[in-house]
């Protein structure tokens, strides 16, 4: 049976990461490579970088690091972060990257996501969404969560579906940061309305959480920072009390 | 020892190639019939549109040269696919190493999403073939239980990303379950074939690419 996913997400910022330094005594939490290394070990089923480098020099030494990741790490990884166009998605795949994430790129250009499609197919195409919930709904934002846009989370994430995308990100703003659980309701929502994965992201806090986004929330896989570098939860720890509860999940 | 893999116009292929730098084997990429024919191992690796891959393959002669080795062959992915004899993507006839028939998934419940992306279990069996061979040679039958590529490995999980499947047959080595059972492995005199991606699979691929390379 296809098993549930549990991501690790890590920030790279001028080729070091940006949260984690207390993580489990590593000399090398800073670096990327050895950090990922550790986590696939531990059990991680994917891992994501994220650049968040705004120089275009970082940008390089990200383009580095994938090489890196691409030749130490036999799980596979995604990247995202600053991509806006063919020529970015094509360095970053020719890097070695198994998959790159889209977000505010394809809001302002959903044509993108075609185009990726066809050049690559669909299963290197992740289109991360951000959106917020107020009492109209849910709306999807821009640039990291700081620029709202006119777009409704389901109905982007259906055309998003349609135009071939091969998984969903779904980052609860609302959720992110609060550590109270993930957004199973709209997640939910997004399981029921689309017919490709929906990884989900924003409010792990404890192992429950987990349980209930695959329980509750139906999504394919969760993604999660802080509780995993911080070492609040272990991966081998988290992977055996979800299999206790009863989730197909990797051992 | 010497490890070809094949150069052609499928994507992915630099993960094989890092993968076997990490167990300390540098392999060779190559599309040249000699260098494949005097490989120890040859790799066919990739990930891409089946028309597109053949294609290129028949441009170059490697539709030939591939069915024609008779040195250890290991597809991989697409790899595997385009050594059945047809495959529905593209609608293409294929390397015809492998009786089968490539076919698309085709969704029974609205779980089952297409690709077949992320972690399922392998569970090896003994191919037709090999069962015949056994019996055959009961005084050489070491009670192998399936392809020597697997043994062990029941349950263990393995990384998938693939749209179109070949069904189970008498060449599947392991079977993997996904809306229904399909060949997560083939096997066939010298030529084994993983669905799955060794190469992204953590330690079970690399006991199963070390299985290949110590055959």
């Amino acid at each position: 049976m296809l098993a549930k996913r549990i991501i690790p997400c890590l920030d790279v910022k001028d080729g070091q990461t940006v949260k984690g330094t207390n993580f489990l005594q590593l000399r090398q939490a800073g670096d990327p490579v050895e950090l990922g290394k550790i986590y696939s070990q531990h059990g991680a089923d994917e891992l994501v970088f994220l650049d968040i480098t705004a120089s275009h020099e970082g940008r390089k030494t990200f383009a580095d690091m994938v090489q890196k990741v691409a030749a130490e790490i036999d799980i596979p990884f995604t990247v995202g972060g600053g991509i806006s166009e063919m020529a970015d998605v094509e360095r970053m795949l020719s890097a070695g990257a198994d998959k790159i994430s889209i977000n505010s790129a394809a809001l302002r250009r959903p044509q993108l996501i075609d185009e990726i499609v066809s050049h690559f197919g669909s299963q290197v195409c992740v289109v991360a969404i951000d959106a917020h919930q107020d009492e109209k709904g849910w709306t999807c934002y821009l640039n990291g969560g700081r620029i709202p846009t006119e777009r409704n989370l389901f109905e982007w994430a259906k055309e998003v579906n349609d135009r071939g995308a091969g998984e969903i990100l779904f980052t609860s703003m609302n959720h992110d940061g609060v550590k109270q659980g993930f957004a199973c309701e709209a997640l939910s929502r997004l399981a029921s309305e689309l017919t490709i994965p929906v990884i989900a992201s924003g409010g792990a806090g404890k192992m429950e959480d987990f349980r209930d986004v695959f329980a509750l929330g139906h999504a394919d896989a969760a993604l999660a920072a802080s509780v995993f570098h911080f070492g609040q939860i272990s991966i081998p720890e988290l992977k055996a009390y979800l299999k206790k509860e009863g989730i197909n999940i990797r051992l | 020892m010497k490890v070809a893999v094949v150069k052609y116009n499928a994507g992915n292929i630099f993960s094989v190639i890092h993968a076997l730098q990490r167990m300390g084997v540098e392999p060779l990429l190559t599309d040249n019939a000699e260098e494949l024919r005097s490989a120890d191992r040859v790799i066919f690796p990739g990930q891409g549109e089946a028309s597109n891959a053949m294609h290129y393959l028949r441009e170059r002669g490697l539709d030939r040269i591939i069915p024609s080795l008779t040195n250890p062959v290991l597809g991989i992915c697409i790899g595997q696919q385009l050594m059945c004899r047809h495959s529905e993507e593209g609608d293409v006839d294929c390397l015809g190493i492998f009786d089968a028939e490539v076919k698309r998934f085709v969704p029974l419940r609205h779980e089952d999403k297409i690709p077949h992306m992320g972690w399922n279990t392998l569970h090896p069996v003994q191919s037709e073939e090999l069962r015949m061979k056994n019996k055959s040679n009961q005084s050489e039958d070491n009670g192998n239980s399936g392809s020597s590529l697997f043994e062990g490995l029941d349950g263990e999980f393995a990384y998938f990303v693939h749209s179109y499947y070949v069904p189970v047959c008498q060449h599947t080595a392991a079977v993997t379950e996904y809306i229904h059972p399909f060949s997560a492995a083939m096997q066939k005199d010298n030529f084994f074939a993983t669905q799955f991606h060794p190469e992204k699979s953590g330690r079970v691929g690399q006991q199963i690419l070390r299985n290949f390379l110590e055959l």
